[in-house]
């Protein structure tokens, strides 16, 4: 769906410490968003990362709309201080679930995996609600020895966004 | 969350709502809106029977989104279902997303390309014009059953609607005797309407598709209130793009119902914004600065003194042209207190791949993520609770006085006012 990522994925059970760290990194960058933290958000993207977020009907063919689409870390700064700072919108509580965890490729040089994501909503009168149902295409880089991502797209299959979206995925 | 899914103050739980109303106007006439019109479901089922099913015409889709003999797409006209489709002769044509036979919503998929539409319940199949084509044991079997001999498949095609097309814009009518589209748009209105799409072809870059709890009239009037977008939003705020002391103007046609918020961007985005006007603008932040300032580059592509035109043409279509990045938005009425915005945003044929980056890297403004439209689906949600869950029962519109139409000042409800002038004849209220 997304180009690049339709790879022959390597043995699973050769490449269960990658996994391990990628699903790690997950958790990292779920606890960060989710606990509001969310200037700290473009820690976890290379200078150049490139960070969409988009719905199926548009990845399914290929149309490169973005609901959010930033072309490096500055842009991704640029939304998180937006959101942060200066946006206007009725104060919630995001959760990220991630799993379903799948290594595509594993050399050093191109570290590429899929994972699907659910994220659940609650404003403060409201219940909690699934607010999108996605899958991210996630590319990393390891630097300093620490994985970061070059590339991540967020695919969501909740086509139909209730009102908005204001956090980041 | 969606507007189902709503705990406290669920709709149909104020009392207001169940209050017999007596539908009249208060007597403050256009400067006071009353709640009732974003509330109430009879008022809702006459927009759809004189307004959307009424003498109007409706965006339907891009004919750049069908570009191909066959290629079709699910829409709406109204909160109706209706199918587009391209004939093999080239022609669109519109009918009703309703078997002829039993009423099943036949086609499902949002997009495709088919040589006949074919209702999965009884094989029914319809050509591209929707014409009637084939029906299974239409004679019966071994001369038992079967359609009476009087049953002709002429007589029952799916009902198709009146189709125009303006420069790659499909618009449909469920009336057959409609004025010509340009006619229905208006001079004023054709003039930035043409800037974004006569002789240059559309390149669709994909959608966005949101739930916006409110009723269907607030975005009209969210976008024919230039005050607003001086005040709520940061981003036209701190970098110039709105602000009160730019050129600019809220252009209305004469019979009120469409406009254009228009708008030229100063040359030095961020540093024309005066000490007098900073200070009325709560949003303004010295310490608002971009790390990647592409966002707000703009390139000038079109003959026209405006850097940005917002145009709502009634009853369901908003056009946008913010800098370089456009789309259009096509409103789904959803009952009362809901609507459904379908997003299609685009650039043009022949633009550069770095063009086609920028349009999309601007699109962060706009959308359900936009750091424009997501303050505005937040604002009008805001707005749909007040006016459903308070005893208050009316909304002020005095600024600018009490004048109707076309605005030089973006301090003005002129144009809202306009809107409803014309809102008021048709629904006889």
């Amino acid at each position: 769906m997304i180009p690049g990522y339709d790879l022959t994925p390597p043995d699973p059970k050769a490449v269960r410490e990658l996994r391990l760290e990628i699903e790690e990194f997950h958790a990292a960058y779920c606890w960060t968003l989710d606990r509001g933290a969310i200037e700290k958000w473009p820690d976890f993207f290379t200078d150049d990362a490139l960070y969409r977020i988009t719905g199926r009907e548009n990845a399914e063919v290929a149309l490169p709309v973005g609901l959010v689409y930033a072309e490096g870390k500055a842009m991704i700064r640029d939304r998180a201080f937006a959101i942060a700072r200066t946006q206007m919108f009725a104060p919630r509580y995001m959760q990220h679930f991630v799993s379903n965890v799948r290594v595509v490729a594993a050399q050093e040089s191109a570290i590429k995996a899929q994972s699907n994501y659910l994220l659940l909503q609650t404003l403060m009168e409201g219940p909690t609600t699934i607010h999108q149902s996605g899958r991210y295409y996630d590319s990393f880089a390891r630097q300093g020895g620490r994985l970061l991502l070059s590339e991540r797209q967020c695919v969501y299959d909740t086509l139909i966004i209730p009102n908005d979206l204001i956090y980041p995925v | 969350m969606y507007s189902v899914d709503t705990v406290i103050g669920h709709p149909g739980s104020s009392p207001k709502e169940r209050q017999e109303i007596q539908l009249k106007w208060p007597q403050e006439g256009l400067t006071a809106v009353p709640d009732w019109i974003y509330t109430n479901p009879d008022i809702y089922s006459r927009e759809v029977e004189r307004i959307f099913h009424g003498r109007t015409w409706n965006f339907v889709a891009l004919a750049a989104e069908i570009r191909s003999p066959g290629d079709f797409k699910r829409s709406y006209v109204g909160p109706t279902p209706i199918v587009v489709a391209r004939n093999t002769d080239g022609s669109i044509h519109v009918f009703e997303n309703r078997c002829a036979h039993r009423g099943a919503e036949f086609c499902r998929d949002l997009r495709g390309n088919v040589k006949e539409f074919v209702c999965p319940y009884h094989q029914w199949s319809y050509d591209l014009c929707g014409n009637l084509r084939g029906v299974p044991f239409k004679r019966g079997l071994k001369k038992e059953g079967g359609m009476p001999k009087d049953f002709h498949n002429e007589d029952h095609g799916l009902r198709r609607l009146n189709v125009a097309i303006l420069h790659g814009v499909v618009f449909a009518s469920f009336v057959a005797d409609m004025e010509p589209i340009e006619d229905y748009l208006g001079a004023e209105i054709l003039r930035d309407f043409e800037t974004v799409f006569k002789g240059r072809e559309l390149k669709i870059f994909g959608y966005y598709r949101n739930e916006l709890p409110a009723n269907w009239k607030l975005y009209h009037e969210n976008l024919k209130d230039p005050y607003h977008a001086t005040l709520l939003h940061s981003f036209l705020v701190n970098f110039g793009l709105l602000v009160a002391g730019n050129k600019s103007a809220m252009i209305a046609d004469k019979s009120g119902r469409h406009g254009t918020m228009a708008s030229a961007k100063g040359d030095d985005v961020g540093t024309n914004v005066d000490a007098s006007s900073r200070k009325e603008m709560r949003a303004f932040r010295d310490d608002m600065k971009l790390n990647d300032s592409r966002l707000l580059d703009y390139v000038r592509e079109f003959d026209s003194p405006w850097s940005v035109t917002m145009q709502t043409i009634w009853p369901n279509l908003i056009v946008q042209r913010e800098l370089n990045t456009l789309g259009i938005r096509h409103i789904v009425p959803n009952g009362p207190n809901s609507m459904i915005m379908i997003w299609t945003m685009f650039g043009y044929e022949g633009d550069s791949n770095e063009m086609t980056r920028h349009r999309l890297r601007q699109g962060n403004l706009m959308g359900p993520s936009g750091f424009l439209g997501l303050e505005d689906n937040e604002a009008m949600k805001f707005v749909q609770e007040g006016v459903r869950r308070s005893p208050t029962d009316k909304g002020v519109l005095k600024l600018g006085g009490d004048s109707e139409g076309t605005s030089a000042s973006l301090i003005s409800e002129s144009a809202i006012r306009a809107m409803y002038r014309h809102y008021r004849e048709v629904m006889g209220l």
